[in-house]
């Protein structure tokens, strides 16, 4: 029985730990997000160009830098499954991605909304809305390869090596987007490049981005430990963690 | 008897399925060793994990007293790995395959013309591999075994599709290379005609989710 | 290894697969002919007018060069695993980056060079003023080895899948915009008559970054195919 022990004890060792930051993270992101919003929405001033709609900031910005950093931090836990193979960072992609892919189109949703009353267009080929619009594919490409083998195993390592493809190919793709964008564009409305927020509008926002850095990684978290409790399903511990009757070494 | 190859402790899990737990086997020069089992026990699964091919969950694989990663060319040149598929390009005539294979193996010094004629395909040379029958296409495949170097076989059921001629020569074959001081693991369904203190077996069975090993 | 034996190697396995692609001349042909058809298909849509056709013409080549090679790319790997010479290539001496690189080099050969040769007519036909000839047909000539060596990434990842062809436009086609982007953008150019070099180095760049991190990826990438 003790051979067993050693190597169960990785997966069951991350999942507690991240049992520990789990309600800590779920709790600060409950605040931060609450207060942010609250304030954003409700009790910042109106823009003095754009009224009432530039509220949609507070959950625009966030979302799309946390897209951007969601695809970072996949890509990091794919060097770091195909480097020193360790299957947890196997389970992080398929943890992260779906967290990353859902701040993406959130981002994109609340562009294309921002953009009805500034563009008069629900969609504009805005370099930022492009970019986005990309990176969802990209997720959308690493989701779709990761579950595409029967071998769970191999689906991982296949959508590792996707991962770590993409993010050498973000900043190149970004740029080139950029680029276009700024050949085709006649009259340029930059939208986000306000030249100096107020902090009666800074203050919510950065609130609302550290509110939504919290919810992102108490998502992934519970998603990881989902990850590692399904995978795991074969062994004694996750099956007393589901109260299943734990067969002597099934 | 000087290890050849050592398996310590595999463990396989493949689509959820555990195949085999702690598994270890050892291999000496001039030895042979026959891994039996049901369809599906995970036979062809344990050659591709000591071929290299396949990363086992638990466990390590030794060469000559050195782990796998140790010196991976090393395990290349000492190691030939036969497997289900013949690795026969369909498009290519039996000629121009085993022409390819030599170069691939790096053996230049090898006729291809005299080794079709060893395997018994002479004057099926300029035929499309597609065109021979599976019996024939084997032989392109297995006549790899008349040049190699490799200390270590492991080919995975290495008699399929051949004829009694075809069994008889391969278990000549065997036989040199044994007394050549090489090793050899294999997978059969069909007993192996020779017996002795250098054939050694192994069995994987599933037997109510428990694993035997004899 | 040495270094003599590594090339060896490399050269067997490159002169196999020519060998192998002239013995299914179909598979290197019908990629090309789809671009021709592709091409034809869009003055029966929009229109012969040159004003339209010679604006798109650019773009329609291009699209069409990147579908195209995702329909050839099941050449790259797919009977190679089915004959087992996958596994084979893996257990190699030589380095399985290297031999990689190889068959993307072959596939190239039969794919991309034919297109650029094949642009003129395609250009003809869109009506492409004849001063963008040249700079269409660089574009492809520094384009389409980064189109081949990108179509082998996505190809060693899905050719154990079997029913890849969707799942393999998905994982590769926006991978090909800033390509598409600048091959597009250098043409333009030169119709208004400016200088396309920084968007034909900007390719060159990006080829050679292509080319020297592809085959670590499709390396990868047949190792876990061959699982």
């Amino acid at each position: 029985m003790w051979k067993w022990l050693h190597p169960y004890a990785k997966g069951e060792a991350t999942y507690r730990l991240l049992g520990l930051w789990q309600p800590w993270l779920s709790g600060l992101a409950l605040i931060f997000v609450t207060v942010g919003l609250v304030w954003g929405l409700f009790y910042a001033p109106p823009d003095y160009q754009q009224g009432d709609s530039y509220r949609i900031i507070f959950i625009h910005v966030p979302s799309a830098m946390f897209s951007m950093g969601a695809y970072t931090g996949m890509a990091i836990a794919a060097l770091i499954a195909l480097v020193w193979q360790i299957r947890t960072a196997e389970w992080a992609i398929a943890a992260i991605a779906p967290v990353g892919a859902t701040l993406t189109f959130v981002a994109l949703f609340t562009g294309a909304v921002w953009g009805k009353p500034m563009w008069g267009t629900w969609w504009e080929w805005d370099a930022r809305l492009t970019s986005q619009l990309i990176l969802l594919f990209l997720y959308i490409g690493v989701l779709a390869l990761y579950y595409a083998f029967n071998d769970a195993r191999t689906g991982a390592k296949a959508a590792a090596i996707l991962a770590l493809v993409g993010v050498i190919n973000v900043p190149i793709i970004h740029f080139s987007v950029y680029w276009w964008n700024s050949l085709h564009q006649g009259a340029t409305i930059t939208k986000f490049e306000k030249p100096s927020m107020p902090p009666e509008m800074l203050i919510p926002l950065l609130i609302s981005i550290a509110g939504f850095l919290f919810l992102t990684a108490a998502l992934i978290t519970q998603r990881l430990r989902n990850e590692i409790l399904k995978q795991e399903l074969h062994r004694p511990w996750a099956m007393e963690k589901l109260g299943v009757e734990a067969n002597d070494g099934v | 008897m000087s290890v050849v190859i050592e398996a310590k402790q595999l463990t396989s899990v493949r689509a959820g399925r555990t195949l085999f737990s702690a598994l270890s086997l050892q291999l000496g020069a001039g030895e042979i060793l026959h891994v039996e089992g049901p369809n599906g026990a995970g036979k062809s699964t344990l050659l591709r994990i000591i071929a290299g091919l396949l990363q086992p969950l638990e466990g390590e694989v030794w060469l000559f007293g050195q782990p796998q990663q140790h010196d991976p060319e090393l395990w290349q040149r000492q190691t030939l790995f036969i497997g289900h598929k013949p690795a026969v390009k369909a498009e290519l005539t039996a000629l121009e395959n085993l022409h390819f294979q030599t170069q691939l193996d790096g053996a230049n010094n090898v006729d291809a013309w005299q080794l079709l004629e060893t395997v018994g395909l002479l004057g099926l040379e300029d035929i499309p591999a597609q065109q021979l029958s599976a019996g024939q296409q084997r032989r392109i495949a297995l006549a790899r075994l008349w040049y190699s170097q490799a200390k270590l076989w492991i080919l995975d059921e290495p008699f399929t599709a051949l004829d009694t001629y075809g069994i008889e020569l391969l278990h000549q074959r065997f036989q040199q290379h044994l007394e050549n001081g090489g090793s050899l693991l294999l997978t059969s369904h069909q007993p192996l005609t020779w017996s002795g203190e250098r054939l050694q077996k192994i069995r994987i069975e599933h037997n109510d989710e428990e694993l035997v090993y004899e | 290894m040495n270094k003599a034996s590594s090339w060896q190697l490399l050269s067997a396995v490159m002169r196999r697969d020519l060998a192998v692609a002239l013995r299914r001349r179909s598979d290197v042909i019908n990629p090309l002919l789809f671009v021709v058809i592709v091409v034809t298909l869009f003055p029966l849509a929009v229109g012969p007018g040159p004003d339209v056709l010679g604006r798109i013409a650019t773009g329609v080549i291009w699209v069409a060069a990147l579908l195209s090679s995702l329909l050839g790319s099941e050449r790259l790997f797919r009977d190679d695993f089915l004959d087992g010479n996958l596994e084979q290539l893996v257990l190699s001496p030589a380095p399985l980056p290297f031999l990689a690189l190889g068959k993307i080099v072959v596939h190239w050969l039969l794919s991309g060079l034919p297109l650029v040769i094949l642009a003129p007519v395609c250009a003809l036909l869109l009506k492409l003023p004849f001063e963008a000839w040249g700079t269409l047909m660089l574009t492809l000539l520094v384009g389409t080895p980064m189109l081949s060596a990108m179509t082998a990434v996505g190809a060693a990842l899905t050719v154990s899948l079997g029913r890849g062809g969707a799942l393999l436009s998905l994982l590769l086609l926006p991978l090909f915009i800033p390509l598409l982007i600048f091959a597009a953008a250098a043409v333009e150019s030169t119709l208004v008559g400016t200088s396309a070099y920084g968007q034909v180095l900007l390719l060159a760049g990006l080829m050679l970054l292509t080319l020297t991190l592809a085959p670590l990826a499709v390396a990868a990438a047949i190792r876990v195919s061959v699982n």
